[in-house]
């Protein structure tokens, strides 16, 4: 009998790793099973064009390829509970599916606050679900916006709900910049200065301990004892990575699953794990296993575990090089774009201005490198498209040059 | 091999530029240009093209 897969997850990264197990010579029977009741889809609009209203449902659908047109899609199902040892999953209802080799894909949720006060009125972007009814909120007239959490998803979102007309957008963070920690301060100032010009206002530095009002959100109570009124807020503070249905398979779950340079979970053969939820080992860098939400790391990791696991299943010992892709990020703000190559989170305390004047025109393009011991690691552009073409430059460079390993861990 | 690019929805990310040098490329403005009918030996590199575009704005049609 033909070895079976089931793929946890039917998201981008279950799609990909269905498609790149066919890529690696995978023949037999496919199942995905995921708990949204719909295909997969791209996610980054989300924050953007369908909260702002400009792109449908039928816009974000991946195309999958023909190559995956017999997999048996399990969709609005969630798993409950793995049994890996005899290579079950149990689904929602009950019923058990048995496998041979098993991709997680389960992704991550958003984190959410945990201080008093009225749950109604308090948003997430994760889901199309969650996009369709922000945006429902966001068009009242009149809204009053505050955003918890000054990262990538939090900072999208606030610039999307100025562009809708929102009367007053606030960014809270205990940080003193926004993007600090991803970008650096030097890039975090100039992100800042870009956003309060168009509109953004920020309450940093304090985070929030309250929600006021008593079934809907009216405010929301910060640190320092002051309180932005408020009719919608949307908490962007993060992610916690769905493994509790891996309990009790001795798997490293502390942030996601812990998986081997070659993307296997817990050393198992018969088991990798691929997109938000793995945490991996990058061999470019410090082999530190870290969770990356980026969105080229889907992609990424469903090619290599693909072959990792169509190899074992095939009864053929793996490609022994570990994995080592080239982290690569973009975030759509208002009228500009960051974009990002390498890995900038590992030269924060050597930044260097590449191309632009990060003290002129407030509008220009600016691209910025990061160095650990002297050498690029990572770059970042901001600005236009032309700012993105200059820090693509460096990307051979930053491929060739494996950085070297930094206390940054 | 015949490939698509939908110019409404691409936003000029030059992803596909990485995968496929010698179908797509980005003008001194950064913005995309590509051949539209390359050899069939290119279409790994296309359809890692396609894959990693953000927009999914090509579309490779046989």
């Amino acid at each position: 009998m033909a070895a079976r897969i089931v793929v946890a997850g039917a998201a981008m990264a279950g799609l990909r790793a269905a498609e790149q197990l066919r890529a690696a010579g995978f023949t037999g029977p496919l199942t995905l099973i995921g708990d949204e009741p719909h295909m997969p889809y791209n996610r980054p609009p989300l924050s953007k064009e369908v909260l702002a209203g400009k792109a449908p449902f039928d816009s974000l659908a991946f195309r999958p390829r023909a190559s995956v047109a017999d997999v048996a899609w399990r969709l609005g199902t969630r798993i409950t509970a793995a049994r890996l040892a005899e290579r079950t999953v149990e689904l929602a209802d009950g019923e058990q599916l048995a496998f041979d080799g098993l991709v997680i894909a389960t992704g991550t949720r958003p984190r959410r606050l945990r201080c008093p006060g009225p749950a109604t009125g308090r948003h997430t972007v994760r889901t199309l679900a969650d996009a369709q009814g922000l945006r429902a909120a966001l068009t009242r007239p009149g809204a009053r916006v505050v955003v918890v959490g000054a990262g990538f998803i939090g900072c999208e979102v606030a610039a999307t709900a100025v562009g809708l007309g929102a009367a007053e957008v606030t960014v809270v963070d205990p940080e003193p910049l926004p993007m600090l920690r991803p970008l650096g301060e030097l890039p975090a100032r100039l992100l800042l200065r870009r956003h309060e010009e168009r509109g953004v206002r920020f309450a940093l530095g304090t985070g929030v301990t309250a929600f006021e009002g008593d079934e809907h959100v009216t405010g929301v109570v910060l640190g320092d004892g002051r309180v932005l009124p408020a009719d919608v807020v949307v908490e962007a503070v993060g992610s916690v990575a769905n493994t509790e249905w891996l309990a009790g398979n001795g798997l490293d779950l502390t942030d996601g699953v812990r998986t081997d340079a070659l993307l296997r979970a817990g050393d198992l053969p018969y088991a990798v794990a691929v997109g938000d939820v793995a945490r991996f080992p990058n061999a470019r860098y410090d082999n530190v296993p870290r969770r990356v939400e980026h969105w080229s790391i889907p992609g990424d990791t469903a090619k290599r575990a693909a072959r990792t696991l169509a190899a074992h299943l095939a009864g053929a010992e793996p490609d022994p090089a570990p994995f080592a892709p080239l982290p690569t990020f973009w975030s759509d703000q208002h009228d500009f774009r960051l974009q990002s190559f390498g890995a900038p989170s590992l030269g924060l305390d050597d930044i260097r201005v590449l191309a632009g004047d990060p003290d002129g025109d407030p509008t220009g393009d600016v691209v910025v490198g990061y160095h650990a011991d002297g050498r690029l690691v990572g770059v970042l552009a901001l600005g236009g498209p032309a700012a993105a073409s200059g820090a693509a430059r460096y990307r051979a460079e930053l491929l060739q040059q494996p950085a070297p390993s930094t206390q940054h861990a | 091999m015949k490939v698509v690019v939908d110019m409404n929805k691409c936003q000029d990310h030059g992803q596909c530029v990485f995968a496929a040098p010698d179908v797509f490329h980005l003008d001194a403005d950064g913005h995309l240009g590509y051949v539209s009918d390359p050899d069939d030996a290119l279409r790994e590199d296309v359809e890692e093209a396609a894959d990693v575009c953000p927009l999914q704005a090509i579309r490779i049609e046989d």
